[in-house]
């Protein structure tokens, strides 16, 4: 049922601390803080002293890291209280950053997209922003009839939560956008679309 | 040619416009308006040198838009293999040459914030045509030019004087100036490229400072065009047209195989591109890898050539060609 095999199918390659990097932000999601705290020995932990953490607890296992992050001893940790306060922050971050520091994103694939669209905005280029797919393979979707984004989807097809239309998720992913494509199923003969299956968990 | 997209041009201008350059002027025969191209590509110019075909690459340095004509500015280099002697001594302004469409193999990365470009010499002939694209499109940049002398260096009483001292910075070698490449690279903001063309020891220099200093690789562009070494003759066998070529001293085996009326395709002819990547079917020697086109692996290898740059040492050398 699933289309497959697109080559837009972001690949996510891990979280390698680059030795040269002058200042290393790290943007963590729920159980991305796993793919930092694995890592936090691997150099003698020495880029933690030039390491910036925001961190928005919950994602999908709804685990709080937060303790476990700042007992890492990085120069700054912070928790963001939602994805909103995150993306703000974010953005002065970037527009304080020089060239010289690396970006780390690690979480869901939705948050993931969401860090690298503002990454792009600040003229980042995609192959210099290292990423790690932690927790739950739920994927935020855009309808592409509607327009309207759908977060967490688990299922496949699911219902646009925006224009009620039965969508197949496809692998086909924006980068634009940070979502995959949802397409409508059924539309020769609604109402006929395929039970949902549990694809995303 | 790979494509064939050859033009005949008229030389109309020619201008000494430093110690060892001049700049050429070349307008289409047929007076119909060149294509507009992107700051950063090249031409190839070919030259009917005596019995000699020569073809060398050449940055367009006039304005993208300008489809009147196009500019190119050559160093006479004092062991010349032909081609900037050529370029310098014989030729007059009406003469005739042919040249390729443009192509772009250092183009400017459209989605940047800020472009920093490091010319070293004449290595600022690309940059001439990026600045004048930077500034229609209202796009921030600065440009170090480090050069030999006053009297050596060009252009640049023209730059500072059309894009003023904040964003041209000019250096020179006999007055100990040198560009401060790592206190330049340290404090650039995010979405920053950076653009380095010049002597190679200069571009080797500029991307370890910057990677040194933290920056992606993604984020740093060179171009590097390589002369022809030259080296001792030697036999190539060719295997589909089934002849036997000898590559002399001056020449390159791309040369030597177009001047036995042998097609073969190409594009940057400076062991950049990629373009004439040649499949070696036996060596009994040494390939001397000149490019900068394939991996070490690949060079290691010993299975592709790159015939614009790089030779052989040895008997018997059999290409796919």
């Amino acid at each position: 049922m699933l289309v497959a095999g697109i080559k837009s199918r972001p690949e996510y390659k891990g979280l390698e601390i680059d030795p040269h990097a002058r200042r290393h932000l790290f943007v963590l999601e729920g159980e991305g803080a796993r793919a930092l705290l694995e890592r936090a020995g691997t150099d003698g932990g020495s880029f933690l002293a030039k390491a910036e953490i925001l961190y928005l607890p919950g994602g999908s296992a709804g685990k709080n890291h937060s303790a476990d992050l700042a007992a890492l001893g990085a120069d700054i940790v912070w928790t963001a209280a939602g994805l909103q306060p995150l993306l703000g922050r974010l953005s002065v971050c970037l527009a304080n950053a020089t060239m010289g520091m690396r970006i780390y994103i690690a979480g869901t694939e939705g948050f993931i997209g969401q860090i690298i669209q503002v990454a792009l905005d600040f003229g980042v280029d995609f192959n210099s922003l290292r990423t790690e797919h932690r927790g739950s393979l739920a994927r935020r979707v855009q309808c592409v009839h509607c327009k309207g984004f759908t977060d967490n989807v688990t299922v496949t097809p699911f219902v646009c939560s925006h224009c009620g239309l039965s969508l197949l998720v496809r692998d086909h992913y924006s980068r634009r956008l940070g979502a995959f494509q949802g397409v409508n199923i059924d539309a020769e003969a609604p109402g006929t679309a395929p039970e949902p299956e549990e694809l995303f968990l | 040619m790979s494509i064939n997209t050859e033009m005949a041009v008229r030389v109309a201008a020619i201008t000494q416009v430093a110690a060892a350059v001049k700049t050429f002027r070349l307008e289409r025969i047929d007076g119909a308006p060149l294509s507009v191209f992107s700051g950063g590509s090249h031409i190839v110019v070919s030259m009917n040198d005596g019995e000699q075909l020569r073809r060398n690459p050449y940055s367009l340095m006039s304005s993208p838009d300008d489809t009147s004509a196009y500019e190119i500015s050559v160093l006479r280099v004092a062991n010349s293999r032909g081609g900037s002697a050529f370029l310098h001594d014989r030729l007059e302004v009406g003469d005739h040459l042919t040249i390729s469409q443009p192509v772009n193999l250092f183009p400017v990365d459209h989605r940047g914030r800020k472009h920093i470009l490091f010319a070293g010499g004449i290595g600022i002939t690309p940059f001439l045509a990026m600045m004048e694209q930077f500034t229609r499109d209202n796009v921030a940049f600065e440009l170090h030019y480090a050069m030999r002398s006053r009297t050596h260096g060009a252009f640049w009483q023209q730059l500072l004087e059309r894009y003023g001292p904040r964003r041209i910075k000019i250096y020179f070698d006999d007055e100990k100036s040198l560009i401060p490449v790592e206190t330049i690279v340290d404090n650039q903001p995010l979405g920053t490229h950076l653009y380095v063309c010049g002597p190679s020891g200069m571009i080797d220099g500029v991307l370890l400072t910057a990677l040194e200093a933290g920056w992606p690789k993604e984020n740093l562009h060179a171009e590097r065009f390589l002369a022809p070494p030259a080296g001792l003759p030697f036999q190539v066998m060719l295997e589909q047209s089934a002849m036997a070529i000898t590559v002399g001293e001056h020449q390159s085996i791309l040369e030597a195989v177009e001047a036995a009326g042998c097609e073969a395709p190409y594009m940057c002819r400076g062991g950049a591109c990629g373009q004439c990547e040649t499949a070696v079917l036996s060596s009994d020697g040494e390939l001397e890898h000149n490019d900068v086109y394939l991996s070490e692996a690949e060079k290691a290898e010993g299975k592709k050539i790159m015939i614009c740059v790089s030779r052989f040492k040895g008997q018997q050398l059999v290409l796919q060609l």
